[in-house]
């Protein structure tokens, strides 16, 4: 087969593409950052795994029902929750190209959010101030490390929320910032997710 | 207050000169050494002008292939180092008889097992199968670049930087004495006080994110930028595996992230996670570590069963035996990776149920890994086999690996694990696995895609010499250690009471020698093949009669990889262009568009090591200019919208004449 076929030549046609046409980049971004989020979700897993064996852990220190403040959490959720949706109205803001509204919810978004860190920044003071810092017993080394990495995870975001909307104000709603805005979108839904998770087993759970 | 405040200790944390380790005479040797070899370097940069061309064709570049490059030699010149703590340790071990103490006092030898692990784990053999991975899969795919080719420059400065770390731990201060994986609770800050463990977290965490972040870059590159024609079921095989090996690294190192940070809070902020008191379970480490570590091990290997399975199809002439079959083994061993991590720590004591499950889910794994060793054996069976060095490499690889296979499989059954627990036998074990499977496929590799990657083909006398001592060196220097595991000797010894087993450790080190000539003579099969690169040349772009896509373009490729992007009709798609007479596009040239080069990759990098040494030695003031630096730098580069530019259709119509009339002296 290989040699009566040795012969045949094809046309560069055959075996090139000489019509191609430019390549969007943007879905591969899309791609990439979704697949760093699980990747992220992973170090929440090992964070929740850790939380669940050491959750009993008190060494005679405070336990759960001793913090626990669930109406300050419920308000808390409340926030975060909110800051979904009025990020996703400035999405919707964006599909319509209407710049002024996108910063509008972007901002809006981003005071949520900075009340959600500072409620728990309280709440973790208010811990100190209990005499459960972290280094108190393994329980309370398992809290602060799952609830203060979604809390850094959202400072981050807040961050990167305040550069996305000078960059958005400065040069407008280009391709460019738009998938900014969609990566950013995926990262705020996804700390609300984790956040769900963590009001659940961490706060729920242990207080019944 | 003020009256105590001790301005060396807030410019140096515990920094002081007691860190230099100038009562060690191995080290001040070695630091001679290395610093008359390294002003000789950068004076010769100098000198000769390098420094422009190496900044800006090198450091910055975003070309996959070169980064590609810049990992094979990082991890070359790592070899070296974790090479000379072998034979340290062999050394050692050899004379340490009859109430010799050796010449290695327990501090220094205790810091030497630990680095030689992880560097040759970390340094070593993650930017082998990073480098192959970066240089071999977008040509294999017919990409032009990465999906996120700056990414890709960064995520190579973070592991160099990592690697940075790791070294300067030599002669600054000292180097962790737990073994390579740290183990609490003998890491924490209760019996490690020491600088040793925080350079192994720092080391990690820096080089770990840029694994990851490469991780991430070629999984995406591959699921989204393959040549037109090229469905998933026609992937290179070596793609497929780089695919897996991408996949498992993605989902296994945000665990090492955070449990790694989890020890670094043990240490710095003294939370109770790993300790013996107040609620720290231990266990917990060693779960996660090797939650990490057993998807890590394949890791390693995947990427190089890809590699044997090119070299085999290539020089058996022949297309590989079983491609569907091969693609499910490595799925298969993907997902098994993840159900095994277990049998790392048999005896802690889980249970016989526990024990069980996961011995047996060990014990499965040799199924797909027997279906790839028929898989080999049967594309060689009737073929016309060319015993190149690749091909030599991959042989050495079936026997050696089988040997490793079959002490692996003894090891997945609990009771024997019970009594061969941490002894040589588990050292000879993995030496086997990682030597004989990830260090043999990197050499086949090296000596298979050299060519590729510069144009002329490595010099055959050498790489034979290579081959010839490598492979008896490793049977001398491990066989041994499996009779002492037997008789029950432990690992990391540092000297013996039982002067009988004395000559298995004189034999093992001599294999260290014959190892030691190895890689020697790999170093002059590469300095000769430069010296007679005229000789060597490889005009044809496919000196192997290759049969996938990276032979179809110029050795050594153009900066854009393919002027036209290929399409594919077969698994072997260049064999199938070379049969149907296919012809190169002459004209109709198109601007294609580059990502542009770029320092940030560097500068960030570099941020990030300055933080992890600030951070090993408590310099807090300079941990927190250096992050604050990282992120602004960070965000200041996302200012940046102008990142690349467009190759003219004259310059490609240009590099594609020449390289035309190069291709045409092949007839």
């Amino acid at each position: 087969m290989a040699q009566t076929t040795a012969t045949m030549s094809a046309p560069p046609e055959a075996f090139f593409e000489l019509d191609e046409h430019e390549h969007e980049t943007g879905s591969s971004t899309m791609l990439g950052f979704w697949i760093y989020l699980m990747s992220d979700c992973l170090i929440f897993a090992v964070l929740f795994a850790t939380y669940g064996v050491l959750a009993t852990s008190y060494a005679a220190g405070p336990r759960p029902s001793d913090l626990f403040d669930l109406w300050l959490v419920a308000i808390n959720t409340g926030f975060l929750l909110f800051s979904s949706i009025t990020y996703g109205f400035a999405v919707i803001a964006m599909q319509a190209r209407k710049q002024g509204q996108v910063l509008f919810w972007l901002g809006i978004t981003g005071l949520l959010g900075i009340a959600f860190v500072g409620v728990e920044l309280y709440e973790f003071a208010h811990f100190f101030a209990e005499g459960a810092p972290p280094q108190r017993s393994g329980f309370l080394s398992a809290f602060f490390a799952l609830v203060g990495t979604h809390g850094l995870h959202v400072t981050f975001g807040i961050l990167w929320l305040v550069v996305l909307m000078v960059q958005i104000a400065r040069t407008g709603l280009i391709d460019d910032n738009r998938r900014r805005v969609m990566c950013l979108s995926m990262f705020w839904h996804f700390l609300d997710v984790v956040w769900i998770g963590v009001f659940t087993f961490v706060y729920l759970v242990r207080v019944i | 207050m003020l009256a105590n405040l001790d301005l060396s200790r807030f410019l140096f944390g515990r920094l002081t000169l007691d860190a230099i380790p100038y009562y060690d005479p191995i080290l001040v040797v070695t630091f001679i050494v290395v610093a008359i070899g390294g002003i000789g370097l950068l004076s010769a940069i100098t000198y000769y002008r390098w420094w422009g061309y190496l900044w800006h064709e090198w450091f910055t570049t975003v070309d996959h292939k070169k980064i590609g490059i810049m990992y094979m030699i990082l991890a070359i010149v790592m070899l070296l180092r974790g090479f000379a703590d072998a034979i340290l340790m062999r050394t050692q071990q050899a004379i340490a008889f009859n109430g010799s103490e050796g010449f290695l006092p327990a501090h220094h030898y205790d810091q030497i097992f630990t680095a030689h692990g992880v560097i040759m784990i970390f340094f070593v053999a993650m930017p082998l199968i990073t480098g192959i991975m970066n240089y071999v899969v977008p040509l294999q795919i017919g990409a032009r670049d990465v999906s996120f080719p700056f990414l890709n420059n960064f995520s190579f400065w973070m592991t160099a930087g990592g690697a940075i770390l790791i070294m300067a731990s030599l002669f600054i201060g000292e180097f962790a004495r737990t073994g390579w994986l740290a183990f609490p609770p003998l890491s924490g800050a209760d019996y490690s006080p020491g600088v040793g463990v925080d350079y192994y977290i720092w080391g990690l965490q820096v080089a770990g994110v840029g694994t990851l972040l490469s991780g991430v870059n070629l999984l995406v590159t591959i699921v989204k930028m393959r040549a037109p024609g090229m469905s998933m079921m026609r992937m290179p095989i070596f793609t497929w595996s780089a695919l897996c090996t991408n996949v498992l690294i993605v989902a296994s190192f945000p665990v090492l992230t955070a449990v790694l940070v989890l020890l670094g809070l043990d240490r710095y902020v003294g939370t109770h996670f790993f300790t013996n008191d107040m609620g720290g379970n231990s266990m917990m480490y060693f779960n996660l570590i090797w939650i990490w570590g057993h998807p890590e091990v394949y890791i390693l290997i995947l990427p190089l069963f890809g590699v044997f399975s090119e070299v085999t199809s290539t020089f058996s002439g022949k297309r590989l035996f079983g491609y569907t079959s091969m693609v499910y083994a490595l799925v298969v061993i993907t997902i098994l990776a993840y159900l095994v991590w277990l049998h790392h720590f048999f005896t802690m004591g889980n249970g016989a149920s526990v024990n069980s499950f996961f011995g047996i889910t060990t014990m499965i794994i040799s199924i797909p890994t027997g279906v790839k060793i028929f898989n080999w054996l049967l594309t060689m069976y009737e073929g016309r086999i060319r015993f190149e060095l690749p091909m030599m490499w991959t042989i050495a690889f079936i026997v050696t690996f089988t040997i490793g296979g079959m002490t692996g499989v003894l090891l997945a059954v609990p009771p024997v694990d019970f009594t061969v627990h941490n002894s040589l036998f588990l050292v000879a074990h993995f030496h086997n696995v990682i030597i004989g499977g990830v260090l043999f496929g990197a050499f086949a590799a090296i000596n298979y895609w050299f060519p590729k990657a510069f144009g002329f083909k490595l010099n055959e006398f050498w790489g034979k010499v290579s081959f010839w001592t490598w492979v008896s060196g490793f049977y001398l220097a491990f066989m041994p250690l499996y009779l002492l595991g037997l008789m029950g000797v432990t690992r990391r010894l540092r000297e013996f009471d039982d002067p009988s087993l004395q000559i298995w450790f004189v034999i093992a080190a001599a294999g260290a020698g014959l190892i030691a000539i190895g890689i020697g003579a790999l170093l002059m099969q590469i300095y000769v093949s430069i010296r007679d690169r005229e000789a060597l040349a490889d005009t044809t772009g496919d000196p192997w009669n290759g049969r996938t896509l990276e032979w179809a373009t110029t050795s050594p490729p153009p900066h854009y990889n393919f002027a036209f992007s290929p399409m594919v009709r077969d698994i072997d798609a260049f064999t199938d262009m070379k049969r149907a007479g296919f012809s190169r596009p002459e004209k109709g040239f198109r601007s294609i568009h580059m990502p542009r080069n770029t320092g940030a990759g560097v500068i960030l990098a570099g941020l990030s090591t300055l933080c992890g040494f600030a951070l090993v030695w408590y310099i807090w003031w300079l941990a927190a200019v250096s992050f604050v630096g990282l992120i602004g730098y960070a965000i200041y580069h996302t200012f940046d919208y102008d990142r690349d530019y467009y190759i003219t259709a004259d310059e490609v119509a240009k590099t594609e004449r020449k390289a035309a009339s190069m291709l045409g002296a092949k007839g």
